[in-house]
């Protein structure tokens, strides 16, 4: 299991994540087109599967295969690290 | 020089045909015996001397090999201009076509893209 907050220290990566809240279960070019438009975020595809990459190990995206496609979706469950480790007071 | 002709890899000549007339509203414009294959174009009702879209066969393995990456990371092979993206999504949804992204403004454009059942995703467009 990669480290999450290694994983959420690098911007692209949470811009990554941004957009994936933005809209669930993206192939790798909405992604990017999204990063770009909406984000004023410019990747390559190359640097944006290596994010990717990153975050899945986290556990913070998760890839989907249907039929030829790919979606990656986001999944927020690692985040209970953060406020595990520091308790967030009401 | 002039653009006058692009083209697409299509699995199956005779289904492209359909669907990229019967489904996506092209018209015919040439249908030439060539061997085994057809020298088959399309155009758009709108523009019957514009530009002609070869629905050209995949045969060769590096073509379906191209495809196949290509549709993985869902990279459109082909983009069209339609009037208005949601509507057009409305009206090829209800055929049964598949989209891999819905309509979303991306900048200065809304795309979506489609399958185009033979092989690639096709992105539609529209100026915002």
């Amino acid at each position: 299991m990669g480290d999450v907050f290694r994983a959420l220290a690098d911007p692209t990566r949470r811009a990554i994540l941004d957009v994936l809240q933005e809209r669930d279960g993206q192939t790798l070019f909405e992604l990017i087109n999204r990063l770009v438009t909406r984000h004023g975020v410019s990747c390559s595809r190359q640097a944006v599967s290596q994010h990717l990459g990153v975050l899945e190990a986290a556990g913070l995206v998760c890839t989907r295969r249907e039929g030829r496609y790919k979606f990656h979706h986001l999944d927020t469950t690692p985040l209970k690290a953060v406020t595990e480790r520091w308790r967030i007071d009401p | 020089m002039r653009i006058t002709l692009t083209s697409v890899f299509v699995d199956d000549q005779e289904k492209a045909l359909r669907f990229y007339t019967d489904v996506l509203g092209f018209t015919k414009k040439n249908d030439v015996p060539l061997g085994e294959h057809r020298w088959l174009t399309v155009v758009s009702p709108e523009q019957p001397d514009g530009v002609e879209l070869l629905l050209e066969p995949d045969e060769h393995p590096v073509a379906q090999a191209y495809k196949t990456g290509l549709v993985a990371d869902g990279i459109p092979y082909n983009s069209f201009t339609v009037a208005d993206v949601q509507a057009e999504y409305d009206r090829l949804t209800a055929l049964g076509v598949a989209f891999t992204q819905p309509p979303a403004a991306m900048g200065p454009v809304t795309t979506a893209v489609l399958d185009d059942t033979c092989g690639n995703l096709l992105q539609i467009a529209a100026t915002n």
